[in-house]
């Protein structure tokens, strides 16, 4: 047992040595493997993440109540004050209509525009949470019509709407990340196997010697074997690193977006245990295309 | 050690390279074979490595019969066959002790005895030193001692050679002669297959001649050696 894994460790090693003779263009194939596995990866990651910030939203249901554009400041304030006692909701906030205009010139990006405005064409407006108890669409719907019935109110938005729409979203997405990733595997094992189909090819003489001076069939195929588990393993890591990338490149937008809604949202990574599974996930597309590989064209390499 | 008994070779397009080829080499014994090109030297020796298998007839190497043995058995059979080829069929990306240590390898023999064992075939072909050199740093001489020193490092009780003097001068074909010559004095039945008469005749040992796929003449050891002084008759032979 000990000697057969001496074995399996010199000629893994020895393989290792091997690709880092050639190490651009075994890079080059790593680098393919990598990112068409951080290509669902990274989808998958995206999808987890809008699904926590979906998740994170659902449960706080807000609502924007507007109110007329004759409502001044000082009623806005006692509206506010009378909404905050109802049992039915959490907390009111009074957004102010030069407060608002003042965020929305500078997050729309139409400052000039709108300096060309005379006068302020936003109303105050009230951002409410109902309490915790109000949860059922229902009674949310119920809420929101007897605020739409005040005198000061003109309309109230419920904010759940494109909640279930995004859900529908990323359910659909779910399943693009998932034929994707079908299809992508196929490549990389594609992509291994005629990699080492090639390999193959080029070290025919060497393969005809090793059969000649006595090499089985399997100790011929296990260098292409572990060639392929080493493409996987490195693809694999190329592409927890993709997407460590593009998480940390997407983590600063993210939190400025994720604060305009009021939400200390932080993107999710791969984790440890996913960039494990993206690498065992590797190891295995190297050593199926490897194994395909060998099967077909191995066999048919005899010495003459 | 090895036996043919009406072995017959026909080729997939129709060519007969071995009729009805009766002939036995005894366990220790070294024998020649000569012939023209296309006499069927080469695929006897093929037949012995199993890289072709005979159409009719028993082939009977270390008693076993081999000319039916399954194609998952052929590793296990190459082991006990060490071969020399014209060629030398080296590895040319790895060095000279990789070279050497392949069957060992492929036999699972331990790092430390593949070591011992290497060494000690470089030494015998006189080599030792030139371990960590590749294939292409060394003359065509010294490659062929390699290939020699890989087909014996595993001790096989067989060793044969196909043409293993064809790129050589004479002086270094001498000594690639006498170094089996040693192998076989310590043992090993061996088999050349080589054109080279003046030079087989210096050795006075047992040659087989093949023409045509048959046996032509089976001269026992020591009585070509006079044949040495007679320059008509080889000029015959020939």
């Amino acid at each position: 047992m000990g000697a057969w894994f001496m074995r399996h460790l010199q000629t893994a090693i020895g393989t290792l040595g091997r690709l880092a003779q050639h190490p651009f263009a075994n890079a080059l194939t790593m680098l393919v493997i990598g990112i068409a596995i951080a290509l669902p990866a990274g989808l998958q990651v995206m999808v987890a993440n809008a699904r926590l910030m979906g998740g994170a939203w659902e449960h706080a249901v807000s609502m924007t109540v507007y109110l007329k554009h004759s409502v001044g400041v000082a009623q806005a304030e006692q509206l506010s004050n009378r909404l905050q006692k109802r049992h039915d909701i959490a907390a009111v906030k009074l957004v102010k209509a030069d407060e608002a205009m003042k965020q929305f010139r500078q997050l729309s990006g139409f400052g000039q525009a709108l300096d060309a405005l005379t006068e302020n064409p936003l109303p105050h407006a009230l951002v409410l949470e109902p309490a915790i108890e109000v949860t059922s669409p229902a009674s949310i719907e119920e809420l929101q019509a007897e605020l739409a019935k005040l005198p000061e109110v003109d309309t109230v938005k419920l904010d759940t709407a494109w909640v279930t729409r995004l859900y529908t979203i990323l359910d659909a997405l779910r399943r693009t990340v998932v034929i994707v990733g079908i299809l992508l595997a196929a490549g990389v094992t594609l992509v291994i196997g005629n990699t080492i189909r090639l390999d193959i090819q080029n070290r025919r003489d060497e393969i005809e010697v090793t059969k000649l001076v006595g090499g089985s069939n399997a100790f011929v195929r296990r260098p292409f074997l572990y060639a392929g588990f080493w493409y996987g393993l490195g693809g694999g890591i190329i592409a927890v690193l993709l997407v460590a990338l593009g998480v940390l490149a997407m983590g600063e937008p993210v939190r400025k977006i994720a604060a305009l809604y009021g939400s200390g949202f932080e993107l999710q990574g791969l984790g440890l245990a996913n960039s494990l599974s993206l690498l065992v996930l590797g190891i295995l597309l190297g050593c199926a295309g490897s194994f395909i590989a060998t099967s077909l064209h191995l066999r048919n390499i005899e010495p003459r | 050690m090895i036996r043919l008994e009406h072995v017959y070779k026909r080729y997939a397009n129709g060519r007969d390279a071995l009729t009805d080829l009766t002939l036995e080499v005894g366990r220790g014994e070294m024998v020649f074979l000569t012939g023209h090109s296309g006499a069927g030297k080469s695929t006897l020796l093929k037949l012995l490595a199993l890289i072709e298998r005979p159409s009719r007839g028993q082939l009977i190497v270390n008693n076993q019969n081999v000319a039916g043995v399954s194609s998952r058995k052929i590793p296990l059979y190459r082991r006990q066959v060490g071969m020399v080829f014209q060629d030398h069929k080296l590895l040319y990306d790895r060095t000279v002790f990789d070279n050497v240590a392949l069957p060992l390898v492929i036999a699972g023999i331990g790092s430390r005895e593949i070591a011992k064992r290497v060494r000690a075939a470089l030494d015998q072909v006189g080599l030792l030193g030139r371990e960590q050199s590749t294939p292409l740093e060394l003359a065509t001489g010294e490659q062929q001692r390699v290939g020699i020193a890989r087909a014996v490092v595993s001790k096989p009780p067989i060793l044969i050679a196909d043409e293993p003097t064809g790129n050589l001068d004479p002086d270094l074909s001498l000594e690639v002669m006498r170094l089996f010559r040693r192998f076989n004095e310590v043992g090993t039945t061996v088999l050349v297959a080589s054109h080279d008469v003046h030079l087989i005749e210096q050795f006075g040992l047992r040659g087989i001649r093949l023409e045509g796929g048959r046996l032509q003449n089976d001269t026992a050891a020591a009585s070509l050696a006079p044949q040495m002084t007679d320059p008509a008759k080889i000029t015959a032979q020939e």
